[in-house]
């Protein structure tokens, strides 16, 4: 399916999906990942 | 094209939910699918990090110390033994009907028994009464949790045909990363709602309920099911089936009685054993192997999460390439390895070692949940692969029992018959070698569904569907 039919998802449908799960991910990996870097403290 | 019965009535709040409305319509894009499976799994991954409201829900009474009259860790234990039980059963017991009512039934579902677990939660803690908490998040968010996860998987498997692996991977990964957000998010709540005499956990599961409700909406709103027939462009189905990949369907009852689904129900359930039992037990294994310092097992901890939820995407990609069976047999085999040399890793003092063999071993405990469905897929056809799946989650409520039973058990009977807390693990590490043996042997004897199981043409099949013409256009 072709991405810019009428009715059909954009790429400004497509970036805010994304980012509404992977903004909020990214910043709870990063958490863990830096008390993580406590293992090689 | 063809759509389910109820899809002639249509209408209303009732008809929004139905599959028939689901379908989608030319343009739309399905990488929009991952995001709305990940809005669900995010959000009830939320369980993994339940132990951080445990010790504050000690002190509901007076808010800064435990009174007698306060509820005990070991009772508070059971809110999450309760939501994993349930999160078993009403997989399996909602399976057909989550398959049938199509995904943002589902999701919308999940949405309101998690939020609503949450807030029945915040009322339990409001009024200090523990079983209005076991049947609120235990209960009423456990049978969120399993409808939840099971929810899109069939429905990324139709629209990634060409890599169904990587699809599911990318949402049970959500499974495994939705306590990252969890974590940090509750902590912070419990602090903004902190006061001298009062810990906050009401209002934060308050708070957690409504982010997640709108969250989980926002998924069931924008996902969408495939048309018959559709397929990805420049994708061609193989023409043939090949020996362990079906393009026939099983009909979900009838999965039950063939030896492929008991064997992958072994396969799953003696990996997840393997794995399970040592993710409960990492920080103090650490420290008791190598003698490393608290902060650093939770740094080894917060690591292995990592592992486990990478392991997730990673692995289930791999077995687009490698195949499904091939994927587990390297499980198996690995697991085996790494197992049997982990006691070797605290003879030579190794902490090295000792930690990357365990987030070798992780990974392929995260990616043995992401595989399975895929397995399934190719097992018994993507027509019920849902409600299959649904089934097959049992294992993994029967694997939270053993495995850490068998870790902890074993170590205690070590310490008490005198053997070094150092190595007391190390008999431990043989037994989960030995169940990985086991299972690698299940895995071998998988092979292709005999032909009797497959579901009859669409008319004739007994999926309990009355197939009518919608007219959708597509």
């Amino acid at each position: 399916m072709a991405d810019h039919k009428e009715g059909g998802t954009t790429t400004l449908h497509l970036v805010l999906a994304w980012l509404l799960v992977g903004v909020p991910l990214t910043l709870g990996v990063l958490q863990t990942l830096i008390n993580a870097m406590k293992l090689f403290h | 094209m063809t759509a389910t019965a109820d899809a002639g009535t249509a209408t209303g709040w009732g008809g929004w939910f139905n599959r028939s409305r689901t379908i989608a319509k030319p343009g739309y894009s399905r990488w929009m699918v991952p995001p709305a499976a990940l809005c669900v799994h995010l959000c009830i991954g939320q369980a993994y990090a339940f132990s951080v409201f445990n010790l504050p829900m000690t002190r509901l009474l007076n808010g800064s110390h435990q009174t007698p009259a306060d509820w005990k860790l070991t009772q508070l234990g059971w809110i999450f033994s309760l939501a994993i039980f349930f999160l078993g059963v009403s997989s399996a017991v909602f399976g057909r009907w989550v398959e049938e009512g199509g995904p943002r039934r589902a999701m919308f579902t999940a949405a309101c028994c998690w939020a609503g677990g949450f807030l029945i939660s915040a009322f339990g803690c409001y009024v200090h009464v523990l079983w209005i908490i076991y049947i609120g998040y235990g209960v009423i968010g456990g049978c969120g949790l399993g409808i939840g996860y099971i929810s899109p998987v069939s429905t990324l498997i139709k629209w990634f045909p060409d890599r169904p692996g990587m699809a599911t991977g990318m949402a049970i990964m959500g499974f495994g990363g939705g306590a990252f957000i969890a974590s940090p998010l509750s902590v912070w709540l419990m602090g903004k709602f902190h006061t001298a005499t009062h810990v906050g956990v009401a209002e934060t599961f308050i708070v957690l309920g409504l982010i997640y409700f709108v969250f989980m909406v926002i998924g069931s709103i924008i996902v969408r099911v495939p048309p018959a027939g559709w397929a990805p462009e420049g994708y061609v189905a193989p023409a043939q089936a090949t020996r362990l990949i079906s393009k026939n369907d099983v009909y979900v009852y009838d999965a039950l009685k063939t030896p492929q689904f008991w064997l992958i129900w072994w396969v799953l359930c003696l990996n997840v054993t393997a794995g399970i039992g040592v993710l409960g037990q990492a920080s103090a294994m650490i420290q008791e192997m190598h003698h490393v310092t608290p902060i650093a097992a939770a740094g080894f901890v917060g690591l292995m999460s990592l592992f486990n939820m990478g392991g997730r995407f990673f692995w289930a990609t791999v077995s687009d390439y490698l195949g499904r069976r091939n994927t587990y047999f390297v499980f198996f085999v690995l697991g085996i390895v790494l197992y049997s040399l982990v006691p070797w890793t605290g003879a030579i003092g190794s902490v090295a070692l000792y930690v990357l063999f365990f987030l070798i071993i992780i990974s392929m405990y995260g990616g043995g949940f992401s595989t399975v469905p895929a397995y399934l897929k190719d097992m018994f056809g993507t027509r019920y692969v849902g409600a299959i799946h649904g089934l097959l989650l049992t294992a993994w409520s029967m694997a939270g029992i053993f495995g850490p039973v068998i870790v902890n058990y074993m170590r205690a009977y070590n310490v008490s018959h005198g053997v070094p807390k150092a190595d007391a693990y190390n008999t431990t590490m043989y037994v989960m070698a030995v169940l990985l043996v086991i299972g690698l042997i299940c895995n071998y004897l998988v092979k292709a569904v005999h032909a009797r199981y497959h579901m009859k043409p669409e008319g004739e099949d007994r999926g309990g569907d009355t197939v009518v013409d919608v007219g959708v256009a597509d």
